[in-house]
């Protein structure tokens, strides 16, 4: 087989800055799929993007190399030539569904502009060719759906019909960049054997960006592993996975969080029991302000959080997982009963709830958008206890340095702001913010899934050392199983806003009762078991 | 002490400076706006320092009675006497400002019917009062920037304030207070200035709060935009969460976002409020007669046309000011556009 693509001694860097990516070499040959895998800033997406120029002319330079498609370099030819290589021999499917199609136009028109683009098909004969694409990447009821609007469909289908635009020209190399990161579990398996199949039907080659592991194993031929815009590695998937060379392949390889929570002390009481708890949004009012239509998010749930040990809630998006915490925060207004250590919480104003807010705490998702930009990391971990603890003000420096020292962060960088910090230390510093009122209970609202695997593990052991140090209950909702099963001690399945099942988080993992539950932990841990029988 | 700043605002610094245009129309503007605030000193008709019989005094500071000076009447001495001016020259000097007349000074001594061209006495000719327009363009520039300043600074006020309540509450809040806004802005200024000014007798402070109460409204727009996007920022429900009260929220960690939107609109409203002023001053409904005001100096202009040096003046003056702010706004506007770097 022939080299498709080749890209030797590639070089990118924005403006006079450093180089982002530095002498990278990689080729992919016809028909097969190369992984290239990496942290979070590792280069993977620019060397991706620079393959159609897709990054802005103004501000990218490339140093030093070539990228050649079939013995033609991309990074000379006019803008002529490339547009005819865009779409009609590369194409490229992104990571978000959400933005990547364009909201004003139909699915018949996104597929439509790249038929009559490069094909010059219109009218009747593109609308075949639309319903033809849409059938191949598995939309039910295709003839229906090409009126739709990009909000008219779901992330899985919005992803579909992102890779019915790549394949409309059958391109010879199909760049996915990250194709799967923002859907959930058993859509990302779905969309992956899609893929997977189109790609043995048309005979294509795929470059696959991830970061995680998981998939590649599964999915790729061979993989190419960057650290900082370097290439470390690369090889057969076989070989790379029995017989890592680089330390840095090793670390990503191992990154794989542990498989069961730490044990917790026996017989402890409850300390939070929720009753029948119910959230309602509404859609629509009457000018009278009558409320016309709801959306029950959740519906009825009940359950108890031990002290010192930790509730899971697992669900795909939509099933009311984040809800439930805001909810028991009273971010968001609900009906039934919450007692922390047996007070009634729910009928509280917020006025009457604010001290309580101390014993109850969230870390949220997004580590970039929870910490106000604006303030020093000494004044967002300060800022509670100016609240709670106002009358000790000479002990709140002491206070602030043991909570950074407790989460593994050097006391010295609290003057500094949050963009000094990467994702990971950033959501130290969230942690730390709940940390310092000494809380009973922490809500983890996804508090991994923005961070890359490796610095998800450093995350998980230190929520893991916290709990056992300082005996804190958490509420631990996350969609990543593999996360939520090395920290749960019980565990919540939602859909739908109900709770599908509800019990020990080891009986559940070992055998899930319910088909919705079985479903979710095999497409979530199909990986991983695959990982452990190889 | 030196002021630390964040990085952010350092870049925001440089972008300004970066801005050339603007950086020195801002200078320029500062300085201009700093000569006028000591008007007095420039332009007055009395003078700076008198020496008298071996005495200093300061008929700027404190009135001199003309009984001081041999005369016979107990009240402020008119320097302009020939009598006094060569009592005072025989027996010490007199140092005048640059130009020897206040807004209101009437030059009596005019060799030629008012308005009087440009001379060596009066550098912009006179008014069809006698009034020296040199005098009266520095006073009226001050009083112009004063109010726009005032005016600039009341309405962001109040704006941010609505706006801040509008997009935190929402819902109904938000609701009521924009229908409010658009019934409130579909009232026609003009005539309510014209019907108040027939009622009562406009002066400085009248002006101002007419005004201020249709102004208002310019910024409560991006204000709220920016506090109903604000109040769904992780940190912003991280604050709820940690038991923050809503009016600590809003201050500190809604409102300096919207701050940027307010200080990119500020010179604009600064401008706008100027002209406002000179407009209505220009229509006869603005500040009482005998104030010195642009606006008052066009309307001379207009109905002296044989005399172009005041309708240039006022040109002249008006173009230089809004020209020098519109450039700083511009250079703001640069400085906190984050795709600028």
């Amino acid at each position: 087989m022939s080299d498709l693509l080749q890209i030797s001694e590639l070089s990118v860097c924005f403006g006079q800055g450093p180089r982002v990516v530095d002498s990278l070499s990689i080729s992919i040959q016809e028909g097969e799929t190369l992984a290239l895998v990496g942290e979070s800033g590792s280069g993977k997406s620019v060397s991706a993007l620079s393959v159609l120029r897709l990054l802005d002319e103004r501000h990218v330079r490339y140093p030093t190399g070539e990228i050649r498609f079939r013995g033609e370099n991309l990074l000379t030819v006019s803008d002529k030539r490339l547009r005819q290589i865009r779409g009609q021999k590369i194409s490229m499917i992104f990571q978000e569904p959400m933005t990547s199609l364009n909201p004003l136009h139909t699915v018949e028109k996104q597929i439509g502009e790249t038929l009559a683009l490069h094909r010059g098909m219109r009218g009747p004969q593109a609308r075949e060719r639309c319903l033809e694409l849409l059938a191949l990447v598995g939309i039910p009821n295709p003839e229906s759906r090409l009126g739709s609007y990009p909000h008219q469909l779901s992330g899985g289908q919005k992803q579909r019909v992102m890779i019915a635009m790549a394949l409309a020209n059958e391109p010879d190399l199909m760049i996915a960049d990250e194709p799967t990161t923002a859907l959930d579990v058993t859509v990302q398996k779905q969309v992956l054997e899609l893929l997977q199949e189109l790609q043995q039907k048309m005979g294509m080659a795929i470059l696959l960006i991830t970061h995680d592991l998981s998939i590649v194993r599964r999915y790729a031929d061979r993989v190419a592993v960057m650290e900082k815009g370097k290439l470390v590695e690369q090889g057969n998937t076989q070989r790379l996975f029995e017989s890592p060379q680089h330390p840095y392949t090793r670390m990503l390889l191992d990154a794989e969080p542990p498989a069961a929570p730490a044990t917790s002390p026996e017989g402890q009481e409850a300390l939070l029991q929720v009753t029948d708890l119910d959230v309602r949004f509404t859609t629509q009012k009457t000018l009278f302000g009558k409320v016309k239509a709801s959306f029950h998010a959740v519906r009825a749930v009940s359950f108890d959080v031990t002290k010192g040990q930790t509730l899971g809630i697992v669900g795909e998006s939509g099933s009311g997982k984040t809800t439930i915490g805001h909810a028991l925060l009273k971010l968001t207004a609900s009906t039934g009963s919450i007692k922390l250590s047996g007070q009634e919480l729910a009928t509280l104003n917020q006025k009457q709830f604010r001290p309580w807010r101390r014993r109850i705490q969230i870390v949220f998702q997004d580590p970039f958008g929870s910490l106000n930009p604006r303030m020093s990391i000494a004044e967002v971990i300060e800022e509670g206890l100016t609240i709670h603890d106002a009358d000790n003000l000479a002990n709140h420096e002491h206070k602030v340095i043991q909570a950074l020292k407790d989460v593994g962060l050097d006391p010295d960088s609290r003057h500094r702001y949050p963009h000094e910090f990467s994702g990971g230390q950033r959501q130290r510093i969230a942690i730390a913010r709940a940390l310092v009122l000494q809380p009973d209970l922490i809500v983890l609202d996804e508090p991994t899934s923005a961070l890359d695997r490796t610095v998800q593990k450093q995350v998980i052991q230190l929520l893991r050392d916290i709990q056992t140090r300082y005996g804190l209950s958490y509420i631990f909702i996350s969609h990543d199983l593999s996360v939520v099963r090395a920290l749960s001690h019980k565990l919540l399945v939602l859909q739908n806003g109900s709770i599908v099942e509800y019990g020990n988080a080891a009986d559940i993992f070992q055998a899930p009762q319910k088909a919705y539950t079985q479903e979710l932990l095999s497409a979530a841990l199909f990986y991983q078991n695959n990982t452990t029988t190889n | 002490m030196r002021i630390t700043l964040s990085p952010i605002q350092r870049r925001r610094l440089q972008n300004f400076r970066a801005n050339r245009r603007g950086y020195w129309s801002l200078w320029l503007f500062l300085i201009l706006f700093g000569l006028s605030l000591m008007a007095e000193l420039i332009a007055n008709d009395s003078p700076l320092v008198i020496s008298y019989q071996g005495e200093l005094y300061f008929p700027i500071v404190q009135p001199i009675s003309d009984e001081t000076f041999g005369g016979f009447l107990p009240t402020e001495a008119d320097y302009r006497d020939p009598f006094i001016a060569s009592e005072i020259n025989d027996n010490g000097w007199i140092l005048w400002p640059p130009i020897p007349f206040s807004y209101n000074t009437i030059n009596y001594n005019l060799n030629v019917p008012s308005p009087a061209p440009p001379s060596a006495v009066n550098w912009l000719g006179t008014d069809d009062q006698g009034r020296d327009v040199a005098a009266r363009v520095i006073y009226g520039f001050r009083l112009s920037v004063l109010f726009g300043l005032t005016l600039t600074i009341a309405s962001c006020i109040v704006g941010v304030i609505v706006g801040a309540i509008q997009g935190y509450y929402g819902g109904k809040t938000d609701l009521l207070g924009q229908r409010f806004i658009e019934i409130w802005s579909g009232l026609p200024v003009l005539y309510l200035l014209i019907i108040l000014s027939s009622i009562v007798q406009p002066n400085f402070w009248w002006l101002l709060g007419i005004m201020l109460m249709f102004s208002w409204m310019g910024l409560v727009d991006v204000v709220r935009a920016e506090f109903l996007r604000a109040r769904n920022f992780e940190y912003v429900k991280a604050a709820r969460a940690l038991g923050l009260g809503n009016r600590k929220i809003m201050f500190r960690h809604i409102l300096p976002n919207a701050m940027v939107a307010t200080l990119t609109f500020m010179p604009f409203i600064l401008t706008g409020a100027i002209t406002a002023l000179t407009s209505l001053d220009f229509l006869g409904f603005g500040l009482p007669s005998g104030s010195p005001s642009l606006g008052e100096l066009i309307a001379q202009g207009k109905a002296n046309l044989h005399a172009p040096w005041l309708g240039i003046s006022s040109f002249v003056s008006l173009s230089v000011m809004l020209t020098l702010l519109v450039f700083v706004g511009e250079a703001v506007r640069d400085a906190f556009d984050p795709r600028k770097n």
